[in-house]
């Protein structure tokens, strides 16, 4: 193999597992250790300058850094770092960071600019370029910003006061808001002056199953973000006393445990497919079944029966998933009876679709598969060069913090736009910086001991209790001694071992004392030759092998990434400081420099 | 600076006939210098006692004084183990050997220890034929009271300070061989590849088995013109020979050139194969190995590897006769026979 490259800024950033699988990139080790002193204002501010929303995301994210841990990997039954509700703990103890916030200049830059939807994605990019001077103009159907935030979220998971605060800061920045103003045109919007558009309308229509007896109980059959929505503007205030949901994502989940706490005493989720398959979270599911909700797998919807213009309930197929050669699945029926559950309400919850009813076709903005606009995956721009879009809106469904992401790529391509660059060639770099860690002999900057605690779990409200309001928060976040704790279990992966191959004499130190036999000095050799020739077999293909320069012995260095401890003892037992602990601040470059 | 290792091990980690990982050999974390040549020493024993299934228990670790011997910390934490007095590792080895004949001995010990203050225990411990293995830590030079010259350094070889020793060197090896040992190697810390298959055989030897292992300093002697550095050993180390230790019940896969190789036979029932690289020498031959150790002298080279072997030994059980029982199991009627053994053997000197 050829030496690793390490001024490639993307080798050491794929080191970084949490943060390469964070869509915005949001600098986790770093925050963490911030947690770990107590320095809530600057991890806070370090997660705000990321992903816009801490107090939202600490709460409700996706979490894709968490099955990317490090830490889920290096033995059998290890969890991952509580990184989502170490997040929260940030936005809990925080003192005030208004002041640290940009805010919009007094002159204008004399560009307009519209968004069109209040969520994530618009308020992402009227937060990266609100202070750069551009007149910003926030459009939603609602009378509040959020967005999907707001109305598919149930306030006992995301409590309403850190929606307001969070979406309050980017308001507060100047932004023109436009409420209960449902953009039906897009040909009068591009009408307006506008000097750029940004669509962040999200993936708004909530998917109907068209059985029958489907409009006969209509009165009792809701679409699952409706009535979300529905209940988080207070519309509807109480369900029947037995309650389906069928689907089995995480829209199911909010569904049937706002239906608990609606009157619904028998809510019931019923998924077509087998349990393992659920899109839910994992945690989702859980937390749904300690609220007494029993879930049935294997069950496709067949019929709503409807009696006396009165809905009963629902019959149920019993299927079983088969899987051909390549993979793909169909459920097949067993051969059972049918089931039927009773029910006074059922939620429909099997997904959710985009829709633009309101963007005229004959404007020049291309409409491509399943009814989904022509966008640039890198500079998020329409085939009409000032529509941009964003969020769920531009790729279909995805989660929040992807939103996020997306809304700093298209305002940098709307900088970038207005000033007649070139969204691609012209795109920043991210920023990086590699700083040692030393502090004197064997002494590091940051906390190297791996502890060898459990993952440790979150306290929840007392079932009772937080099943007989809506609004009260289940989770009830870390208390500050427990989030020092399960911050001390992150293995710093930020802090890299760098090593140069000048200054090696080849003793071997590192090679017996690294815990999980990651080093090796052998022969080089292809990539395939080598992974089977190390000390321990490197089978992780995902995880990259560090490779240096030949030494003098004709041998290489090898390291395996895949399950380094960065426990720096390879540096601390390295008698020529051929190793070295360097920390690696990698970061995505926004539209203007937030912090 | 770290004290305790992590927990975690690679997940990935082979387990051995008797169920341990190569983690359940090892001992606490080292606190010798950075670099030292012991810490691979220490690594390369684990590695071998992971290799041959040892099950801890059955081994016991020796030691008397000075960097090297603080390294049976390092290994080994489930086995039994004694921290001696300077030197006196081999007559605290002699006494648990006669106790317990079953264990397996693995004395450690360094240049000053063996060839300074412990010589005189040293080569009675080899005259006996020990059934033990004895390590000699070898870096020329007493690190922990900051590097002086040791019995083992050189003559001509550099300190770091920059004077020259001016003594002619103890060869331990030489000596052994002088003195009856029957299976003796030398070899490097930086070189495991030769170094584990050594202890390995070693531990199998049924008789005194001297290993003297260059170790160099790194903090001491690991500058220009010292004959124990990394690049001076790197640089004139010549293998004798190459060697494999096939462990009993696997089969021999390894083919070699005929003339060349000399397959020995250990009493266990595992094999000694060796490959020879060094012209005119034959391992079973004593005076074959002196005139090359002399010739090597001359010329400047470390032989390294297997030197010398000699099956047809006898250890010291077997040279007094001892009961095949262990001792410290024999009970108080075979130990004390009464009045009537002892009217008995009374009345035959009469």
């Amino acid at each position: 193999m050829k030496p690793t490259n390490i001024q490639n800024p993307e080798y050491f950033h794929k080191v970084v597992d949490c943060q390469y699988a964070c869509p915005a990139h949001t600098p986790v080790p770093e925050y963490i250790r911030l947690i770990a002193n107590g320095k809530y204002t600057e991890a806070y501010l370090i997660n705000w300058e990321s992903n816009v929303f801490p107090g939202i995301l600490g709460r409700t994210c996706d979490r894709p850094c968490e099955p990317a841990c490090r830490r889920g990997r290096i033995e059998q039954g290890e969890e991952p770092v509580a990184i989502c509700r170490l997040k929260r703990v940030a936005a809990d103890n925080k003192g005030p960071v208004k002041q640290y916030m940009p805010t919009a200049p007094a002159q204008g830059n004399g560009k307009k600019i519209a968004l069109i939807g209040g969520g994530p994605a618009s308020l992402t990019v009227a937060r990266d370029l609100a202070p750069l001077g551009y007149e910003i103009h926030l459009y939603d159907e609602w009378h509040k910003a959020g967005g999907m935030m707001r109305t598919q979220i149930p306030a006992f998971r995301l409590p309403e006061s850190v929606l307001d605060e969070e979406t309050g800061y980017i308001l507060s920045m100047g932004i023109h808001t436009h409420f209960n103003h449902y953009v039906s045109s897009m040909r009068e919007i591009l009408n307006k002056d506008y000097d750029a558009i940004f669509v962040g309308t999200g993936a708004p229509k909530g998917r109907d199953l068209n059985l029958p007896g489907r409009k006969e109980g209509a009165r009792n059959i809701h679409i699952g973000i409706e009535f979300l929505a529905n209940v988080a503007f207070e519309h509807v205030h109480s369900i029947g006393k037995k309650v389906i949901v069928l689907g089995g994502g995480n829209t199911a989940m909010d569904c049937c445990r706002t239906a608990r706490r609606l009157g619904g005493e028998q809510v019931t989720v019923v998924v077509r497919s087998p349990f393992s398959t659920m899109k839910a979270s994992p945690w989702e599911i859980a937390d749904a079944q300690r609220e007494d909700i029993p879930i049935y797998n294997n069950m496709p919807p067949k019929e709503f029966v409807v009696e006396n213009g009165k809905l009963r309930g629902v019959i149920f197929e019993k299927v079983r998933a088969e899987y051909d050669d390549k993979g793909r699945r169909t459920l097949v029926p067993t051969g059972e009876p049918d089931v039927f559950m009773e029910a006074d309400d059922v939620i429909i919850a099997v997904g959710q679709d985009n829709a633009f009813p309101w963007i005229e076709r004959d404007l020049g903005i291309a409409f491509g598969k399943w009814d989904l606009p022509v966008v640039d995956r890198i500079s998020f721009q329409s085939t009409m060069p000032k529509v941009f879009f964003g969020g769920d809106a531009a790729f279909g469904p995805e989660n929040i913090i992807t939103a996020v992401a997306h809304g700093h790529q298209a305002a940098i391509s709307i900088h970038l736009f207005c000033q007649g660059k070139d969204l691609l060639t012209d795109r920043p770099a991210p920023t990086t910086n590699l700083v040692r860690q030393k502090m004197g002999i064997h002494e590091w900057i940051y906390d190297n001991a791996v502890v060898s605690d459990d993952r440790y779990a979150v306290p929840h409200e007392e079932k009772k209790l937080a099943l007989s309001n809506r609004k009260v928060e289940v989770e009830l976040g870390f208390d500050t001694d427990t989030a020092f704790k399960e911050a001390q279990r992150c293995l710093n992966c930020d802090v890299q071992t760098v090593f140069y191959h000048s200054r090696c004499i080849e003793c071997d130190a590192c090679v017996d004392v690294c815990p999980t036999s990651c080093i090796t000095f052998t022969i080089n050799g292809d990539e395939d030759d080598l992974r089977m020739r190390l000390s321990a077999p490197a089978l992780n293909k995902s995880q990259d092998l560090y490779v240096s320069d030949t030494l003098p012995t004709g041998r290489v260095m090898v390291k395996d990434e895949d399950v380094c401890l960065h426990c720096g003892l390879c540096a601390e037992r390295c008698p020529t400081a051929a190793w070295d602990m360097q920390k690696y601040l990698y970061n995505v470059t926004k539209a203007v420099k937030i912090l | 600076m770290s004290f305790i290792k992590p927990q975690f091990r690679h997940p990935a980690l082979p387990k051995n006939r008797v169920g341990y990982t190569k983690a359940d050999y090892e001992g606490a974390i080292s606190t010798l210098c950075a670099g030292c040549g012991h810490d691979s020493i220490t690594a390369a024993i684990v590695q071998a006692c992971f290799e041959i299934d040892l099950e801890p228990h059955k081994l016991a670790k020796i030691s008397g004084i000075g960097c090297s011997s603080k390294t049976p910390a390092y290994f080994l934490r489930n086995s039994h183990g004694f921290n001696s007095v300077h030197g006196r590792m081999p007559s605290v080895t002699t006494g648990a050997y006669l106790a317990n004949r079953d264990l397996i001995y693995l004395g450690i010990s360094g240049d000053g220890d063996t060839a300074s203050i412990g010589m005189g225990q040293f080569v009675h411990a080899v005259r006996r034929n020990l059934n033990m293995v004895y390590i000699v830590m070898n870096n020329g030079c007493y690190g922990l009271t900051k590097g002086q010259d040791s019995a083992t350094a050189d003559a001509g070889s550099i300190s770091k300070e920059g004077h020259t020793n001016q003594f002619r060197s103890i060869d331990l090896c030489s000596l052994s061989i002088e003195l009856g040992a029957t299976f003796v190697a030398r070899s490097f810390s930086g070189d495991k590849h030769q170094l584990v298959p050594l202890i390995k055989a070693a531990m199998a030897h049924p008789g005194f088995a001297f290993l003297d292992v260059i170790s160099p300093c790194v903090t001491f002697n690991n500058n220009k013109g010292s004959t124990k550095s990394y690049d001076y050993v790197r640089a004139h180390q010549e293998a004798t020979s190459e060697l494999d230790f096939v462990p009993e019940k696997e089969a021999i896969h390894i083919h070699y050139k005929e003339g060349k190789s000399v397959l020995a036979p250990l009493h266990d029932g595992s094999l000694l194969h060796l490959y020879k690289l060094a012209p005119g020498w034959d391992p079973t031959d004593r005076r074959s190995v002196i005139d090359m150790l002399q010739n090597a002298k001359v010329e400047g080279t470390i032989p390294t590897g297997m030197l010398y072997l000699d099956m047809n030994t006898r250890d010291l059980h077997d040279l007094i006769h001892t009961v095949p029982q262990p001792l410290n199991s024999l009970r108080e009627e075979a130990l004390c026979p009464g009045q009537a053994a002892l009217e008995e053997i009374n009345a035959s000197y009469r």
